[in-house]
Formats: structure tokens, C-alpha cells, sequence
């Protein structure tokens, strides 16, 4: 077993208990709340029991107790279906909404201009959504490297979605497609986060991390540190990829929203090599960090 | 993390160019249908006043009618080429026949607000009726069994925020309230957007509309002003739950132009009044999604009525008027212009009119009050009184708005007072604890002297639910003979709306056993105000201590509180039960009743 085989399945476990991980951890648990039950009615109970503090109150998610509610329990039977076999009411949860969104569509201040984009787009209804997210970098009118991901969206939790799918890389030495999963969401203190992990042949694997954080100064001055890590399971020399982490982006952008659907920013971007990646770069006397201005427009529609 | 005030002309740039053309299109609609009816009874001097359809037959013809409010020239639907439409009046007793046509491309509807009626004159399309199809005429025929304000609006797609409503005023033969003088005073919010473009936004970003979030720089305010801990610690279970203090309203006046009888704040609606004349104005809430604050600085304002029904007059300087709830107040002014005041619940925009002697004449208008954020008790309730800074503003407004309350505390004895009142244990639907629901609610306010958030302790005498009393006590004197538990839910960031979790099309119906009194408890597991219309019934509000209070057929829930009311299911048939926020609504936050 190589080297790489390892790193693969451990790639893999990690990113399998990932989801459960994060909304494990974005279940609202607070301390600060008291239990009230009944006993306010209860007179019997001390006032000191009354106060007690350590009671934990579970605001969000978690899972729903066995004595819970039946929300079907008033119907006696009735269904919509059984009143009107043509169902022929449907609100808004029954239909579908879709966006187009281009998050980051920039020019970078390299040695050769490029112009750089990061959009995603989703249809679908509230709970399962098909989701395309695609970036690349275009030079002298040429994508050069890109990534175009198609997945189906499904939440799971309140502020969680989990994202399955495929993955394209091109405009590569050699092109890679991927099966991909993980999850997508908001965590505590208003984090945008995604987690994806991929498998590909030859038993390839990857693993791509996201973060993001909007700062409002103004309603409409908003400044948004980004974070993007990716590692893989086995070195990829054609493509100048290493096993583990090949490279951390990180992003700073203030963007003023003309409207909510159209901003230009300015902003600076550095992009830094890991591991193998880097050794493979300087073998190639390319370098393992860069910086650059970048300034652009956000929009979605 | 107090209150916060921003003019709200430096949010909106539009603003200051909305006003200016709100001065040039205060009639609003342009272009008008040959049959509407111009008649206006001679006293009702004002401009923008809907017209008046008097007897017991009636043309209603729902077109699309150019208007202008904003200096932009929209298609709106109307209902006999006027916003609002024709205001009806019917009489008790009566028999009236509606025959309302479909000029539209696309089927439409109307709902008597409010009304009791047979189920398939109610007007919901796919529950009531099928609906009525582009190029025909439906006619609905009830017998009047009723006295008082109400309103009419469709009940199809959109259409109630593209224009189609109207008033019903409802005469007795004997009304010892008769004023000096009678107006509906109509609010409503238009926008230039296509309510389904408004949709979309929102379920790509709910916050599109909001611009007064926290910021960078209210943060190092909050920490110059007291600490770093206290700043932190006043965000930290927002922030950790992914809530926003500033989250007020959905649709804001970003969008919004405030609708007084169907003219903007530039284009002043006004009534005319003589000095010493008793003046009823009939306020009805037919936004599609705003709650107004209203009142008239320098009158007392004297509620006579809520939702039709007569109540032991109360008197107030304020007061908030949910989604589709209606409340007919008495002033008695004395000097010769005063400012009928409505602010949006979020504080970002106005309407306002003019109550004068001479045409011409204005008031000061006030300015729109600061924004306040919301408080821990709205978003986990009462906590056993143990939050002291989040509830104590609470607390002096109950002392604050208890000056009326000795007047009342005699009429309390003449109601029925039920001798079970509604359960407190909070049992949370299994179907709450997945990615619909953004958070539940273990320990609710169930009070209700609590007028709201941005009118606590603001100095001023501001109604609450706790001085509704109906006049007679409740229709029924049964008391709750079973008890349903229904709780309001949703999902901010995913801007979806439900009722334990479900939305409409994963719901089951309701089944109200036929005869029966029983007791609804509605339990709100977000942290909005939803107006809860139940159709076909009253809903019989009653106090925490199971006393009756008031007849309604609007229930404003307020954030993280647990209300209930008395139901007599007397009516057979399909009826339903909704958020009266459309968007609400149309998220799913409905349900269909079954009388059976």
C-alpha cells in the first residue's frame, strides 16, 4: 500500500463524519435559559428549584423527543389528497425557485492578465436543489484552469445542506473529474462553510474547504475575508499537484452593493503552496506564493 | 445593542426622489376602467377615497389598470379600475349578490375578509371554489349575518399585493356609535417590484430588504459605550444562532410605498371634519406584508371596534394594526389639522393623511421613530422573569399601559370565564427539529399587555390585546371542550414558512369535529409577528387565565408568544387558516380546515 492510498482513506473518513461533525456542532445549546416544564404551576416545587440555571435549552436542532408532537394529529384522516384528488392548490413550497450568482467575476493584477470567475447557480424548491458552482481562471481569452461542479443540494438541518455530485477539472495538462460530497451551510457567528470531498480514478481523492465572513461597515460597504484549502489523497505530477495540501487562498474583498445584486470590490488575494505542490513548483522555478490586487463585480440574478 | 437611529433617507438613497414624485402621483391610478364607479358620497371630499357601492347587488370587474406611485408606471390588478377598490356597504339582513368578473389573463378570486358565510362563497381557489377563470364571471350570494368594518381582497397568486382590495362596512339598523363623521381609512404597501421577483430574492438572500443590520461600526460603539464583554455578550446567542436583532419586517420601504386609501405620503389623503364633530375612522390593514403603528399626534384615539366586533371603548394614543386586522377608532378633534400617523413596523417608511376643517390644511408630520432592536424575551420568551435586562422594559410598559386597565378591571367579572385555561406545557411537533424550523421556543410570553417591539415604554398610551374586551363576552358559553396545539414556524435564512414545520403541501388538514367549542393554542417558534386568520369562524381570544377578551378574525402572535382562543365550529365545510403575511402564506404557512 502506498503512501498515498493511506492519505486517500484517511481523507475520505475524515470527510465522512465531517457533516455529522459540523451540524453536531451547529446545534444551538444554551446555557443561559431555564426549563420551565410546568413548573410554574407547580407550587409544590421550591423557588430555589425554580431558578435553577443548569437546565439546557435546545433552540435549535437537535432531535425530536419520542413523546413529541404528532403534526398530523388533528387531521382524523383527512389528507389533501383525499379532499381534492387533483391537489389543486399549491403554494410557493411546491414550486421552484432558481439564481444565477456570480460571486467573484475579477481581474488579477499578474504578470499575464487574468480574469477570474466564481459563480454558482441554483434551481429547485426549499429542501433539495440542484446546485452548479464553477470557477476558473480565463488568460488571453483561454480558460485556463477551471473547476465546474454540478451537485443535488438537500438540507439536512437548519442551516445545513448536503451537496452530491460530480466535478469537472479542465483547461489542466490533464483533465479530472470527480464524484464528490459534503456539506454546505452557516455556522454559529454567521460563517458561510463548505466541505467536499472527492473521489476520482486511479483512486484519486481531494478535499476542498471554504470559509467566508461578511463585515458590514455601512449597509452597503461590506468587506468579506474568504479562506479556500485544497489537498489531495495522491500526487498528480501531470498537473503539478502533490499528495496532502496543495495550496490556501485567501481572500480580502469590500465590495460596496450598489444594490444587494450588484457590487463592485477591490480587493487582494494570496495564493500559497503546500507540501509537494510547492517542491513540484520550485522544481519548476515557479512560486509558491503570490499576492495580487484584484477588483470586480458581484451580482446575481 | 440598544436602540439605533438612522434617517432613513441616508439608508435609502431613493428616498428623498420617492417623495418628490410621491407629490406628483398621489392619484395612483392612471388609466381607469370605463365601469368604474366615480360616484363618492358628497361628504367623502377626498382624494384617493375608493368609491362607494351601495344595496345588495354588485359588478365587481378585476382588470389590470396602469397606476403611478412612484413615478413609475406599473400594471396593477384592480377591482372596478380603483386602488383600493370600491368600498361596499352592505346591511345586516340582507341577502347581497356579487357577480365579479375576470378581465385578467389568469384566474383570480375574491375573499370576503372576515365574513360568515357557506364555504363555497369564501373565495379560496382549490378549497372554496375552482376559482374564477380569465373571462368569467363568478357570483357569490350570502346573507349579511354580520355588523361592522371589514375588507374584501383576492385570494389568488399575488394579486393582494398588486392592488386588489377593498373595504366592507357593514350598517346595523340600530348603530348607537353612529358618528359625525364615517371614513375607512385604508393602509396598504404597493411596490414597483413583481411580488414572484420579490420571492426569488428572497429565497436567494431573506435579508435583500433589511438595511438596518448590525454593523463593524455599532459594534466598537457598544464597546466605547460599555464594554467589550457586554458588547460581546449582547450579540453572542444571536450571533451563535444565526438571528438577526434587526430582523423586523421581510419587505421593507426599500421596496415599499405606504398606501393610505390608495395615495402615497406625498399625495395626502385627507377628510374633512367640523369642530366638535365625532369622527369614526374605520383603519383596515390590507398590506400584503406590513404592520402600521398609527396615530394622530395631539388626539386621543377612542377603539370602538376590532375586526367588526364592538368592544368596550378603550382610549389610547397608539396603536399597531396587524396584517388584515381592522380597528374603528372615534376622535373628536378640536383644532383644524391633525397627521394620521402610520409608520411600518420596521421603521423604515410612513404613510400619512390629513384630518382637517379646509382642504389644504397640514399638520406636522412626525418623524418616523428610532428602530429598536428585538429583545431575548422575542426570542425566547418569558423565561420565568429571569432575563431582567432583556424583560424589564417589558415590565415598565405593563406599568406604563396599566393606566386604563382600573376602568376595565369591572368588565372582567361580566365574562365567562373559562375554568380550564389553556395548557402550558409546550409540546414542540416532531416535525420541528429539522432544517424548517430555525428555532423553537420552550418558554413563551403567554401576557398579553405587551404592545410590541418599538412600542414598549415609549411614552405614549399604545394598545394591546389585553384591552380588547368584546362587547356581550363570547358568542358561545361552552368552554373548550378539546384543545389543538399548533405552532408558527419558519426558516429565515432559507425564508420558508410553515406551521409545525410543515409547509401547506406536506400538511395534513385540520378536522374541526362539527359542533364542537374548542380551544386553539397557537404558539409562535419564530421570532416575527404572524397574523393568524382563521376563515369561516371566530376566533375567541382569551387571556392566560382562560378569560375571554376579544372576537376576532385576525390573532397577531407575537414573537415567542403562546396565545390561544375559543373556536365554535358551527360552519360545515373546507375552510383554511393562515399567516396573513402573503409571502407567508404563499411559503406555506396555511392550512386547510375540515368542518365535518
Amino acid at each position: 500500500m502506498s503512501m498515498d492510498t493511506t492519505k486517500t482513506s484517511l481523507i475520505v473518513a475524515l470527510l465522512a463524519s465531517m457533516p455529522f461533525t459540523v451540524v453536531h456542532a451547529a446545534e444551538m445549546r444554551c446555557g443561559a435559559g431555564m426549563k420551565m416544564d410546568d413548573t410554574k404551576q407547580n407550587t409544590s416545587e421550591s423557588s430555589d428549584s425554580n431558578m435553577d440555571m443548569n437546565m439546557d435549552m435546545n433552540m435549535q436542532g437537535g432531535s425530536a423527543p419520542p413523546d413529541a408532537r404528532d403534526p398530523h394529529a388533528f387531521s382524523d384522516g383527512y389528507t389533501l389528497e383525499n379532499l381534492d384528488p387533483s391537489r389543486q392548490l399549491k403554494l410557493m413550497d411546491e414550486n421552484s425557485f432558481g439564481m444565477i450568482s456570480f460571486d467573484q467575476l475579477e481581474r488579477q493584477d499578474t504578470d499575464t492578465p487574468t480574469t477570474t470567475y466564481m459563480a454558482h447557480a441554483w434551481f429547485g424548491r426549499d429542501y433539495d436543489k440542484l446546485v452548479i458552482m464553477a470557477e476558473g481562471d480565463v488568460v488571453n481569452g483561454k480558460v485556463e484552469e477551471s473547476m465546474t461542479g454540478v451537485y443535488w443540494g438537500h438540507a439536512v438541518a437548519t442551516f445545513w445542506d448536503t451537496q452530491i455530485g460530480v466535478r469537472h477539472d479542465g483547461g489542466i495538462a490533464e483533465s479530472r473529474n470527480w464524484l464528490g460530497a459534503g456539506v454546505q451551510g452557516l455556522a454559529p457567528y454567521w460563517f458561510e462553510v463548505s466541505a467536499l470531498a472527492y473521489v476520482g480514478s486511479d483512486s484519486r481523492s481531494a478535499l476542498r474547504l471554504e470559509a467566508e465572513y461578511e463585515m458590514l461597515f455601512t449597509q452597503r460597504l461590506i468587506l468579506q475575508p474568504s479562506v479556500e484549502l485544497n489537498a489531495y489523497g495522491k500526487s498528480d505530477a501531470v498537473n503539478a499537484l502533490g499528495s496532502g495540501i496543495a495550496d490556501v487562498t485567501s481572500g480580502l474583498r469590500l465590495r460596496y452593493e450598489i444594490t444587494r445584486q450588484f457590487a463592485p470590490y477591490v480587493g487582494v488575494e494570496n495564493k500559497k503552496l503546500y507540501g509537494t505542490t510547492a517542491n513540484m513548483a520550485r522544481d519548476m522555478s515557479l512560486p509558491v506564493s503570490a499576492t495580487s490586487w484584484v477588483a470586480g463585480l458581484r451580482f446575481w440574478f | 445593542m440598544k436602540s439605533r437611529h438612522l434617517a432613513p433617507s441616508i439608508l435609502l438613497p431613493n428616498a428623498s426622489r420617492r417623495r418628490f414624485v410621491q407629490g406628483l402621483a398621489a392619484g395612483g391610478v392612471v388609466m381607469s376602467m370605463p365601469m368604474m364607479n366615480r360616484a363618492r358620497a358628497s361628504e367623502l371630499a377626498a382624494s384617493g377615497t375608493a368609491p362607494e357601492l351601495r344595496g345588495t347587488e354588485f359588478e365587481l370587474v378585476i382588470a389590470e389598470t396602469a397606476v403611478n406611485f412612484t413615478g413609475n408606471t406599473r400594471m396593477a390588478t384592480t377591482i372596478n379600475g380603483s386602488i383600493p377598490g370600491p368600498t361596499l356597504r352592505w346591511r345586516e339582513g340582507d341577502t347581497v349578490t356579487l357577480r365579479v368578473t375576470n378581465h385578467l389573463k389568469v384566474d383570480t378570486s375574491i375573499h370576503w375578509h372576515g365574513i360568515l358565510l357557506p364555504f363555497q362563497m369564501d373565495g379560496v381557489p382549490g378549497v372554496s371554489f375552482k376559482g374564477i377563470a380569465p373571462g368569467e364571471t363568478f357570483t357569490y350570494i350570502f346573507k349579511v349575518k354580520q355588523t361592522g368594518t371589514y375588507w374584501y381582497h383576492s385570494h389568488s397568486a399575488m394579486q393582494e399585493q398588486t392592488g386588489m382590495y377593498g373595504a366592507i362596512v357593514i350598517e346595523s339598523a340600530s348603530d348607537a356609535r353612529r358618528a359625525d363623521r364615517d371614513y375607512v381609512v385604508q393602509l396598504s404597501d404597493w411596490t414597483d417590484e413583481d411580488p414572484m421577483r420579490i420571492f426569488h430574492k428572497l429565497k436567494h438572500q431573506s435579508d435583500y430588504y433589511n438595511y438596518y443590520q448590525p454593523t463593524v461600526p455599532d459594534f466598537f460603539r457598544d464597546v466605547s459605550r460599555e464594554s467589550l464583554s457586554t458588547a460581546l455578550g449582547s450579540r453572542k446567542m444571536w450571533n451563535e444562532m444565526r438571528m438577526s436583532p434587526l430582523d423586523l419586517a421581510d419587505i421593507s420601504a426599500y421596496t415599499y410605498t405606504y398606501l393610505m386609501n390608495g395615495v402615497s405620503a406625498g399625495g395626502n389623503w385627507s377628510a374633512l371634519f367640523r369642530r366638535g364633530e365625532k369622527v369614526r375612522l374605520r383603519l383596515i390593514n390590507a398590506a400584503a406584508m406590513t404592520f402600521f403603528d398609527v396615530r394622530i399626534p395631539g388626539l386621543k384615539m377612542t377603539v370602538i371596534q376590532t375586526d367588526g366586533q364592538d368592544v368596550e371603548p378603550v382610549t389610547v394614543d397608539e396603536l399597531r394594526i396587524a396584517v388584515a386586522e381592522t380597528y374603528d377608532v372615534i376622535v373628536e378633534p378640536q383644532d383644524d389639522a391633525y397627521t394620521i400617523f402610520a409608520q411600518s413596523m420596521d421603521r423604515t417608511g410612513f404613510v400619512s393623511g390629513t384630518l382637517t376643517t379646509r382642504a389644504g390644511l397640514n399638520a406636522l408630520i412626525p418623524q418616523v421613530d428610532a428602530i429598536v432592536s428585538l429583545t431575548m424575551g422575542d426570542m425566547m420568551g418569558d423565561m420565568g422573569g429571569m432575563d431582567m435586562g432583556g424583560t424589564s422594559d417589558m415590565g415598565d410598559m405593563a406599568g406604563m399601559n396599566s393606566g386604563a386597565h382600573g376602568g376595565m378591571a369591572m368588565d372582567h367579572s361580566k365574562h365567562a370565564t373559562s375554568t380550564n385555561p389553556a395548557s402550558a406545557i409546550v409540546r414542540h411537533a416532531r416535525t420541528e427539529y429539522g432544517p424548517s424550523v430555525d428555532m423553537r421556543v420552550d418558554t413563551p410570553r403567554t401576557n398579553l399587555d405587551d404592545p410590541g417591539t418599538g412600542l414598549r415604554n415609549n411614552g405614549r398610551r399604545v394598545l394591546t390585546y389585553n384591552d380588547l374586551h368584546t362587547v356581550g363576552g363570547p358568542m358561545d358559553p361552552r368552554g373548550a371542550e378539546r384543545e389543538l396545539e399548533l405552532h408558527l414556524t419558519g426558516n429565515m435564512e432559507r425564508y420558508t414558512w410553515s406551521l409545525d414545520g410543515l409547509e401547506f403541501g406536506q400538511s395534513t388538514p385540520i378536522h374541526f369535529r362539527y359542533g364542537e367549542r374548542l380551544r386553539v393554542i397557537l404558539h409562535n417558534d419564530t421570532m416575527m409577528t404572524h397574523p393568524m386568520h382563521l376563515h369561516g369562524m371566530w376566533s375567541e381570544l382569551e387571556n392566560a387565565s382562560g378569560e375571554f377578551m376579544a372576537r376576532k378574525h385576525v390573532i397577531a402572535v407575537q414573537p415567542a408568544q403562546r396565545v390561544s382562543f375559543l373556536v365554535t365550529a358551527d360552519a360545515l365545510g373546507r375552510w383554511v387558516w393562515h399567516c396573513h403575511l402573503l409571502f407567508h402564506m404563499d411559503a406555506g404557512m396555511f392550512r386547510e380546515v375540515v368542518v365535518a
